[in-house]
């Protein structure tokens, strides 16, 4: 039996010193917190490696979440993402009165119509983002990528990850590459990014002063307030979040875990959100890319 | 003897508790604006347990998207079929989740949506049939919600 | 967005045959009682009627409170006897209004 309606006060915790800070709760929010490793559920979806021995004990957020939701996620006339997702294709095919379509330029070469076929390019493209960006001389992550696009070959106006277009087509984009293995570009330059977004990861920030990792590596698998806590893999990014009662980016989720933490969320667009979506999407490398998917 | 906090004794406590949740209260009456809302719609005919089926997760996920389904047991005949459902609760700002309209053309009484519920509480589902009867199931969900706040 | 994304689920159907039809749109759903940053509560802006019309005569509606979840998804049965044309129709606060035609393809 799962607590009902526990809600975890931020504003009202203290610092737990035995817990490395994770904040009181009040009597029952301890004893949920402490040493119950709770039955999540499920097997793990990401496809196993080839080896008998699975020795990979990632799993993506999908297997933290009901049977129900699960099912949502699974079926294309069930999954609200995919009001966006068709948002995006549409976006796709048309062209905007400022510049060619997407079509025109990154069809497959078997058909060159403005309404043509992704090429192969575009439809692996979520795997292999934070990708190096040569004249701005840093990565850019796949939505950062969609919205210079849009500036540089379409004249469009800036957009964030959550911008309305930018994000119709990162859904678009990140269905077309479902069932597929995130493979982070061996690129010497992202290096410094990637170690960087680690950094991050681990650094304790906010009142309550916990690192990522305190949760997502420490306690993934137990509970918090009775929602379970994810190993927090990007494999579902954008994700129709039922918190947010629509799409939303990884940024998006990002700024909410900082807030939750009591931390000042990184300003929109800065360098330490794309270190970390690099730095994610490194140590989710090889993980299957679920498509837009719906979360808690 | 277990110490009060060890694992097993923990889960029968809790265990204990959702059995008097889930048990005994939908014995207990209905809150007096639920009540009304019934009666509101029913008008003069008085609701009677059975063939309305309310399916809903025992535990929610999220409140802002609970999925439910209402199947009423009927032949959906031109003579003999459900002709309005009606959603109501108990604790949300308002006693109306839905209202779904069917006739013989859907073979089969069953609906399905999505609503969102503000705590967890009981959930009546009604069905009029074609005879003017009034039938009705009630249902207990917990709902709980996100463990960090945001902005 | 101008024009709302729906998301519109009609199987072929042999003739007699109960199909489960789907159908999404995409609406923000407000419910009137939510604030804003500033602490003003957000007007009420949902969709409050849904309809099916086989050719014409309607085989199913809805009517929709503020407690239904946002993007508003409802399923229900239909028994196919012979193909047609199937409209949707929702209807809500502040003049929305929007349709969608989907065939209905019975063998």
């Amino acid at each position: 039996m799962r607590a009902a309606v526990l809600r975890w006060s931020v504003g009202a915790s203290r610092v737990l010193g035995a817990l490395g800070g994770l904040g009181a709760l009040g009597a029952l929010g301890a004893l949920v917190l402490s040493a119950c490793v709770s039955h999540i559920g499920s097997t793990p979806v990401e496809a196993a490696p080839v080896n008998l021995l699975n020795t990979d004990t990632r799993r993506a957020g999908f297997a933290d979440m009901s049977t129900a939701l699960q099912a949502m996620q699974q079926d294309d006339t069930l999954n609200p993402a995919i009001l966006w997702v068709r948002e995006g294709e549409a976006l796709w095919s048309q062209a905007p009165a400022s510049g060619p379509s997407c079509a025109g330029c990154h069809s497959s070469p078997t058909s060159q119509s403005q309404t043509g076929h992704p090429s192969a390019s575009i439809q692996t493209a979520a795997t292999r983002h934070p990708a190096f960006d040569g004249t701005l001389n840093k990565p850019v992550t796949l939505a950062g990528r969609v919205d210079l696009c849009r500036q540089r070959h379409q004249n469009l106006k800036p957009q964030d990850a959550d911008g309305p277009e930018v994000l119709a087509l990162s859904a678009w984009l990140m269905h077309q590459a479902r069932g597929l293995p995130i493979t982070p570009p061996p690129d010497p330059r992202l290096t410094a990014w990637t170690q960087r977004g680690e950094q991050l990861y681990g650094a304790r920030m906010g009142q309550l002063n916990l690192a990522c990792t305190h949760c997502h590596d420490q306690y993934a698998g137990q509970r918090l307030g009775g929602a379970p806590i994810p190993q927090a893999h990007p494999t579902g990014y954008p994700t129709y979040r039922l918190e947010w009662q629509k799409l939303g980016s990884l940024p998006r989720r990002l700024r909410a875990c900082m807030t939750g933490v009591r931390a000042e969320p990184f300003a929109t667009g800065s360098d330490e959100w794309v270190a970390l979506e690099g730095y994610l999407m490194t140590r989710a490398a090889g993980m299957t890319l679920e498509g837009a998917a719906v979360r808690p | 003897m277990k110490p009060l906090n060890a694992p097993t004794t923990r889960r029968k406590v809790m265990a204990a508790g959702a059995l008097w949740l889930l048990a005994v209260r939908p014995a207990q009456a209905l809150d007096a604006p639920l009540q009304q809302a019934i009666r509101a719609w029913a008008g003069s005919a008085t609701p009677r347990e059975g063939r309305v089926t309310l399916t809903v997760a025992e535990l929610i996920d999220n409140g802002n998207l609970v999925p439910l389904t209402v199947h009423v047991a009927s032949p959906m005949t031109p003579t003999d079929h459900v002709q309005e459902i009606m959603l109501l609760n108990e604790r949300n700002p308002g006693r109306e989740l839905a209202r779904f309209q069917l006739g013989p053309a859907n073979g089969r009484a069953e609906v399905s949506t999505r609503v969102r519920l503000a705590t967890s509480q009981r959930l009546v589902a009604l069905a009029r049939m074609s005879d003017g009867s009034v039938w009705q199931h009630t249902v207990e969900v917990v709902v709980t919600l996100a463990a960090c706040i945001e902005s | 967005m101008a024009t709302p994304r729906t998301l519109i689920n009609v199987p072929a159907a042999r003739s007699g045959e109960i199909i489960e039809i789907r159908a999404t749109i995409a609406h923000v759903m407000e419910t009137g009682l939510r604030p804003d940053d500033q602490g003003r509560v957000v007007a009420r802006d949902i969709v409050t009627r849904f309809e099916c019309r086989l050719d014409g005569a309607t085989v199913f509606a809805a009517d929709m409170f503020p407690a239904v979840a946002a993007n508003p998804h409802i399923a229900f049965r239909l028994r196919a006897e012979k193909p047609g044309s199937l409209v949707f129709l929702w209807e809500g606060d502040r003049g929305f209004r929007h349709t969608e035609t989907v065939a209905l393809k019975v063998t």
